[in-house]
């Protein structure tokens, strides 16, 4: 007689066994020997089995979840290119900002496989092991479907065909790059209160939701589909940033101010990384979504808001600096822009000056800061364009040593005087455009001595040559196709072209 | 504070004066004039003086802006990393105090930028 079936296991206990299941303590070596890095932060804890699971989710079901989105997902990159999908997007400008996405954020998706990797082996939970585990594996996806999705475009415009390349070397690039580097280089505490509490809970917000809605609003079905597979990933992020920070807080009330202090610092990094959305928001999309002001009031005043307030009972207070950044929300989306517009000669897309109507649009958005500050200065480059004299800036800017984006800041009780601040370290001058940047130099020193600020190894001469056009080559750029003005730009002539054609169709 | 870490953390900062070939980094800044993004950065020797600085090098940074003909150097206040500065012309920038990574401001009375716009 054949022997009787063992019951199949009920769903708690197979998911018992899939997650907790596979951990144990070691026994030839101490445990503290295995996992040496999960105390030296200050964290305390004293019973990893507090850890709930923010999704309870096996990696078996995982497999097939993201296999029935992998399938919706590249059908429709598919119909995207045999459709000819670039043809229905708003306007040729757009594609810049897909130029900024696939070399700015997008490898930060890589950055963010590898750090979730390396915490993935580091806590001695088993519980926090298998989500950042799990989250590893989302990240890698997510950096090769932005590549799919957004590849497309790079068969007919300019500025799309070296990404990595470029995240590593071109000194805007330097800013989201070194951002990551901070962070995964940060004990594994550290680097979930960077990426996945500041960054994927409190900022997340700022970053999807305009990138994906600016696509969809701009004709741009590839990028929004994938922004759809991922979404569901990145709400299981998010629950992961909340019970970190929850964990180490019920933990040990002598966790408290270690947390503080990285939301502190993760938030400020956060904020200023932004900048480059807040840019993308108001002068990048031809059809826009909203202002950044407006992204900043709904999704960091209110929203955030209202997770501070509820993470008051444990001790935590809103970010530092919080008060500065949403009084900045009025200007760095302008001072960004004219930071690109300076440097686009050594930039992998395209700036422009905002037609009259968009002028219009952002003069009514802030009503208190645009004709005052940044209109008149707009309108004289758009004149100084049109007479042939196109602004550039020929000499390099002096940048932040710890967000490294040009200092280009001004002081917010005095807008139009740019922000100094410095501090010595061991007979030497470090200067930073913020007091959020100055305190994180002032805390951790010796970790941002080590800035591989762009400019500087411009000069150093570590960045193929002593002439601006060998470091464009450097970086891989297609000289006068990637860079300088959108006027008279390959992207533009081409685009016109389409759109004779269409008009005599 | 210092650094948390696993073990020793020494290393050497990656912008040491040796590094420039001679030269010291300076940051300059026109202020109340942001038609120019930020401040710049010039790799400059030591033994440059200071007139120098100002016949030679501020016109190709700065003579874009159609205020840069109208300043009267006589007027112009300066500020050498956060203090009141008066520079000596014919002496080098070293003399005058500028060391790596110094910053140097200047203020031009009467000119706010386009349209008075401080840019």
């Amino acid at each position: 007689m054949a022997e009787k079936r063992k019951k199949k296991l009920g769903i708690k206990q197979r998911y018992s066994m899939l997650t907790r299941g596979l951990g144990w303590d070691t026994t030839y070596q101490p445990m503290d020997k295995v996992f040496p890095y999960d105390n030296y932060e200050g964290i305390i804890i004293h019973d990893w089995e507090g850890w709930e699971d923010p999704f309870r989710l096996t990696m078996d079901a995982y497999w097939k979840f993201q296999s029935e989105k992998e399938k919706k997902l590249y059908a429709v990159i598919d119909s995207f290119a045999q459709n000819n999908g670039h043809l229905g997007i708003t306007d040729a400008r757009y594609v810049n900002a897909i130029k900024l996405f696939l070399t700015g954020v997008s490898p930060l998706e890589y950055q963010a496989a590898r750090g979730f990797t390396h915490v993935g082996r580091q806590f001695r939970g088993v519980g926090p092991r298998v989500a950042c585990q799990m989250q590893a594996i989302d990240e890698l996806r997510h950096v090769q479907t932005q590549i799919h999705s957004m590849s497309h475009y790079n068969k007919f415009f300019d500025g799309l065909h070296s990404a990595p390349h470029m995240h590593d070397r071109v000194w805007y690039l330097s800013v989201p790059k070194s951002f990551f580097d901070d962070a995964r280089t940060a004990g594994p505490f550290e680097f979930l209160t960077s990426i996945s509490f500041a960054f994927e809970y409190v900022l997340t917000n700022l970053l999807f939701v305009p990138f994906m809605s600016g696509a969809a609003f701009n004709g741009d079905m590839a990028t929004v589909t994938f922004g759809f597979s991922a979404q569901s990933d990145e709400a299981r992020h998010m629950t992961l940033g909340l019970e970190v920070i929850k964990f180490m807080l019920e933990q040990d009330e002598r966790n408290i101010p270690i947390v503080q202090r990285w939301m502190d610092k993760w938030f400020w990094r956060g904020t200023r990384m932004l900048t480059l959305v807040g840019m993308m928001m108001d002068y990048m999309l031809p059809k826009r979504v909203m202002s950044w002001r407006e992204a900043w009031d709904i999704y960091f005043t209110e929203a955030g808001g209202a997770l501070f307030a509820d993470l008051a009972r444990y001790g935590i207070k809103p970010p530092k600096y919080a008060d500065i950044a949403t009084k900045e929300a009025e200007h760095i989306s302008h001072q960004a822009w004219n930071i690109f517009y300076n440097y686009t000669h050594a930039a992998a897309f395209h700036t422009w000056i905002p037609e009259k109507e968009e002028l219009d649009w952002l003069s009514e958005k802030y009503p208190d800061t645009f004709d005052k500050y940044y209109r008149p200065r707009l309108e004289y480059l758009d004149k100084e364009e049109k007479a042939g004299r196109r602004f550039y800036n020929d000499i390099l800017p002096m940048l932040c040593q710890v967000c490294q984006i040009p200092m280009g800041f001004t002081d917010m009780d005095d807008p139009t005087t740019i922000s100094f601040h410095s501090s010595e370290y061991q007979g030497n001058k470090y200067h930073t455009c913020s007091h959020g940047c100055k305190d994180i130099f002032d805390y951790e020193p010796e970790k941002y001595v080590q800035a591989w600020l762009p400019v500087h190894q411009i000069y150093q001469g570590n960045c193929g040559g002593a002439e601006v056009p060998d470091v464009l080559k450097w970086y891989n750029f297609n000289l006068g196709a990637d860079n300088m003005e959108y006027q008279g730009s390959p992207d533009q002539k081409l685009w016109d072209e389409w759109q004779a054609h269409r008009k005599k169709a | 504070m210092s650094v948390t870490s696993i073990g020793k953390y020494e290393f050497e900062p990656l912008d040491n004066q040796e590094n420039f070939h001679g030269n010291q980094l300076t940051y300059i800044n026109w202020e109340q004039h942001l038609l120019f993004c930020a401040p710049v950065c010039l790799p400059l020797p030591p033994e440059m003086p200071f007139g120098t600085l100002v016949k030679e090098v501020l016109p190709g940074v700065y003579n874009k802006h159609p205020d840069y003909e109208k300043i009267k150097w006589d007027d112009v206040i300066w500020k050498l990393d956060g203090a009141d500065f008066t520079p000596n012309m014919n002496a080098s920038l070293a003399d005058n105090g500028f060391s790596h990574k110094s910053l140097v401001r200047f203020w031009t009375p009467g000119l706010d930028g386009i349209e008075g716009s401080h840019s």
